[in-house]
């Protein structure tokens, strides 16, 4: 491992103890919480990523799920608390910032670059990479064409993970919805991050597209080695592909644990069936 | 794999960017031919040079409206910065570069370079902004250049350069010349602007676009327009592209700035005003926004308009109000673009398909 | 008292600016285009009057009743014709169609009424109040657009907070899609906000023409530029904002006439403006919006 920065290690904010979290982790929340329009959106939020951790985010709607999201990425500054990734605290970062240290993400409400084709859309990410100048785009100096050319091929060999290497010069936007989602995926792991936010990818795909993507981020999670945090509603996605859950409701967390002891959890259930009466 | 595989895989983008200088090469030969055979009325000749500083200017403001997506209301007070500039460095170099092309060429690369600064100043301020409110501001900043250069007297004499703002206190030397006169502007200019000068100054001001575009810059400014958030998500520093895209949009309108000047003997500070903005903004939204020749088409047809319509005399201005209007209905209005297609034979097929 | 002077002045200035704004700041919260026209619309209005009462010795308040309702039914045609086709269109599409309306409606008034200045006859006379020994002096005129300017506000905001079009009004520039699945009748909204703000803009130039006399097809540019600045400063969409917004452009526009360079005073303006934008973004009574992620 590159990153030999100190990190402070608090073992009880682990999902799963077992797991290489506690001695390497990727991501460590401690105390994170949001207050937004006056209302408390995320209190005492603690968790801890291990390096090469699946885990799952879940939650009733409105639990703030993309919140945390939204705060882990800086697009809302954490009111309290604090972001380690990679045993770097991220307090004073912005998006751009974090994203550099190594966070990517995918959106609930795609936002992709609607006009840009396929191709471009990863290759804007991977615009960090690159080195050339200004004038050496403007004059086509050699190093302009050799780092396109290598980053073109980069975004194919990316995109043919999710089966899109054909759809390179479409027009992002015309895109079907499924192919607009994993692209998004795609375009976020074009900038080489340790940790990937994935908010309800398979939103709005039908059951064989969603074990497609399944397996998908299952690649990806082989090829990269990388940490990968998901929203998701999809129980049998969630409960297949994560290896360590964490609930979500009213802005606090509810419950941690690997997939079987969350579904037996009686505080889970109730947050989403609701309390038997008569108990 | 090879350059020319990378270049197929747009090849409707790169089909386009050749079509778009091949017409333009196209028309200046046209032009030339038609000017050095007196094909062309002298008035026609006398709008080649403001045509070709129009079609840069349109380019350049494509870059920050067609490109970034923003909404820039104060572009000809680049276009003033770069003019009053340029011809103030041409008439200081009169003495030491008696070739004129050359002082003309040094003269726009100076008025680029002011232009370009006060794009990064203002910039700072501008690009915080966003939408309606970053448009207001670059129409307040236009009309601010406006008044200080109405208000600026710039003058040489054996004692070096001397300038004062609101009157004249430079108390130049005997001998010495008042080059920027306050509200006068500057007059006494040597027109050495030609059709080539601004013709080359065209090509270069696309392929500066293109290039930039279809490189990583390129991206990162479309990706910014459109999606602000994304963009950010992915690691790309909004300020600094914004501001790029910004600052070589002023510096090619201040250079086409020069180009314009240099073709007439007076310009004052008011010619460069928010109508000349506007009429620039024309350009580039009835051309199509980021579309460069689009833009260039635009501007020769809407500079020679007005002139062709010369014979309708009073009423011309109103015709050219009426043009404007339906132009904007025909090619916005969803309706009315139906029609259109189904008059017309070749789209046919496509509309009836859709 | 010569401070108190200007600052009447400019309080007078900035109450024409502040109705011409209120045409922009209802439009734009409504339709979301900067109607480049609104200012074409004033001297319409002001070239109305002008013939009412310099040609045709019609009362100048009845004039000035005249010039509303041409003004009215121009800025429902002009919203008719150029604007409602163009409802889906880009709002630079929009933009630039406004800004041909506004050259269509200068170029007719040269053909109509020619490039020659008209000196427009105050509609209440040239008369002054005196006060403090007369050491102050207000003319009439001067204080009959303050007043004009504080009823139009106080009628607007009870118009617009108090009956059902006013209710309309502001459910469509919140959501037009909502609004109309609530049975709101969105076109007609429209057309009305562009009939209340083109009638109020007829207000303004008989006011501003009375102050300043000259009248040429160009006169409603300029203004019409400083209040569209004016609502912007304000926060453009608020209606408070375009009153705050356009009397405090017009003190500062007479203060630095006064007090720094007549010639520099636009400058000193829009510097102002900038100041104001940078601190607070959205205008000084503008709402900020946070995009949803």
């Amino acid at each position: 491992m590159k990153n030999k920065t100190k990190y402070v290690t608090i073992p009880s904010q682990t999902i799963l103890p077992e797991r290489d979290a506690s001695r390497d982790p990727v991501l460590e929340c401690v105390n994170l919480g949001i207050t937004l329009g006056g209302i408390k959106a995320v209190e005492d939020f603690n968790l801890t990523i291990g390096r090469t951790e699946i885990a799952g985010l879940i939650g009733p709607n409105g639990a703030g799920k993309t919140t945390v999201f939204n705060l882990l990425t800086k697009v809302y500054q954490p009111t309290t608390g604090t972001i380690l990734l990679n045993g770097r605290d991220t307090h004073g970062m912005n998006t751009m910032q974090v994203n550099k240290a190594g966070i990517a993400r995918t959106f609930q409400n795609i936002r992709l670059f609607k006009n840009l084709s396929v191709a471009d859309n990863v290759k804007a990410a991977m615009n960090n990479d690159m080195r050339y100048g200004l004038m050496s785009a403007i004059l086509r100096l050699p190093n302009y064409k050799r780092e396109e050319i290598a980053a073109h091929r980069r975004a194919l060999k990316l995109l043919s993970i999710f089966d899109m290497q054909d759809m390179a010069d479409v027009r992002a936007g015309s895109l079907p919805y499924g192919a607009q989602r994993r692209l998004e995926i795609v375009r976020a792991l074009a900038t080489n991050p340790s940790l990937l936010l994935l908010d309800e990818p398979a939103a709005g795909m039908n059951p064989s597209e969603t074990a497609e993507l399944m397996d998908s981020i299952r690649k990806v999670h082989e090829m990269f080695q990388i940490a990968i945090i998901l929203i998701e509603h999809d129980m049998s996605l969630v409960m297949n592909i994560c290896e360590g859950i964490c609930v979500l409701n009213f802005g606090h967390i509810i419950a941690k644990g690997t997939p079987d002891e969350i579904q037996n959890n009686p505080a889970v259930i109730e947050a989403y069936l609701g309390r038997k009466k008569e108990a | 794999m090879t350059m020319r595989r990378l270049i197929n895989l747009k090849r409707v983008e790169a089909r386009r960017i050749y079509l778009t200088y091949f017409i333009v090469i196209l028309a200046y030969v046209i032009c030339q031919t038609m000017s050095s055979t007196k094909f062309l009325s002298s008035s026609m000749r006398g709008m080649l040079v403001p045509i070709c500083a129009y079609m840069v200017m349109a380019v350049s403001l494509n870059l920050v409206v067609g490109i970034s997506g923003e909404l820039s209301l104060g572009h000809a007070g680049f276009m003033s910065v770069g003019a009053f500039s340029g011809v103030a460095a041409a008439i200081l170099m009169q003495n030491f570069i008696p070739f004129a092309p050359v002082r003309l060429a040094l003269a726009m690369i100076i008025a680029a370079i002011f232009a370009a600064i006060a794009g990064f100043l203002i910039g700072i301020p501008v690009l915080r902004l966003k939408g309606d409110y970053l448009a207001i501001v670059t129409l307040a900043f236009g009309e601010i250049i406006k008044s200080i250069l109405n208000n600026f007297y710039f003058g040489v004499d054996s004692g070096g350069l001397h300038f004062s703002m609101l009157t004249d206190t430079t108390r130049l030397l005997k001998g010495g010349r008042l080059i920027i006169r306050g509200p006068m502007g500057i007059s006494g200019i040597q027109k050495i602007s030609t059709f080539p000068a601004g013709f080359i100054l065209l090509i270069i001001s696309l392929m500066i676009v293109f290039n930039m575009v279809n490189s990583r810059s390129g991206r990162a400014f479309m990706a910014i327009r459109d999606d602000r958030i994304a963009a950010e998500s992915i690691g790309l520093d909004i300020t600094k592209y914004k501001m790029i895209a910004f600052v070589m949009s002023a510096a090619l309108a201040g250079a086409a700035g020069a180009l314009f000047a240099m073709n007439y003997s007076t310009i004052v500070a008011n010619k460069f005003d928010f109508n000349t903005s506007i009429l620039i903004l024309v350009f580039v939204v009835l051309g199509g926004q980021g579309n460069m020749l689009g833009g260039i088409i635009a501007a020769a047809v809407l500079t020679i308009l007005p002139e062709k319509l010369r014979q309708f005399s009073d009423y011309r201005m109103l015709l050219y109000a009426i043009i404007l209007i339906v132009m904007m209905l025909a090619t916005n209005n969803a309706e009315i673009k139906y029609f259109l297609n189904r008059l017309n034979p070749f789209k046919r097929k496509e509309t009836e398909a859709e | 008292m010569v401070f108190l002077n200007f600052f009447i002045s400019g309080i007078s200035l900035g109450s024409i600016y502040a109705i011409i704004a209120l045409g922009y700041t209802m439009v734009y919260g409504i339709a979301k285009m900067l109607n480049f026209a609104h200012g074409d619309v004033i001297m319409v209005g002001a070239y109305v009057c002008f013939y009412a009462t310099a040609r045709y010795n019609i009362n100048p308040f009845l004039g000035v009743l005249l010039a509303m309702i041409t003004c009215t039914l121009l800025g429902m045609i002009v919203e008719r014709l150029a604007y409602k086709p163009l409802r889906q269109a880009p709002s630079l599409a929009v933009l630039i169609t406004a800004i041909g309306m506004s050259y269509f409606l200068q170029n007719t008034a040269l053909l109509l009424w020619s490039s020659n200045p008209k000196v427009f006859p105050s509609i209440i006379g040239r008369g002054a109040f005196k006060l403090f020994d007369g050491k102050l002096s207000v003319s009439h005129i001067t204080a009959l657009t303050i007043a004009a300017c504080i009823v139009i506000m106080i009628v607007l905001s009870l118009f617009i907070s108090k009956t059902k079009m006013g209710k309309a009004m502001r459910a469509c520039s919140e959501d037009k899609g909502a609004a109309q699945l609530m049975g709101i009748n969105v076109n007609a909204t429209i057309s009305l906000t562009f009939a209340i703000g083109s009638g109020l803009a007829a207000v303004a130039g008989a006011l501003l023409c009375s102050a300043y006399p000259t009248l040429m097809p160009t006169t409603g540019s300029l203004p019409g530029i400083k209040a569209f600045t004016a609502a912007v400063f304000g926060g453009i969409g608020s209606i408070p904002g375009a009153f705050l917004g356009g009397l405090m452009l017009g003190v500062i526009e007479i203060f630095a006439k006064a007090y720094i360079s007549s010639q520099l005073s636009d400058a000193v303006v829009f510097a102002v403006l900038i100041i104001v934008l940078l601190v607070k973004p959205a205008g000084l009574l503008g709402k900020m919006t946070q995009e949803k992620v």
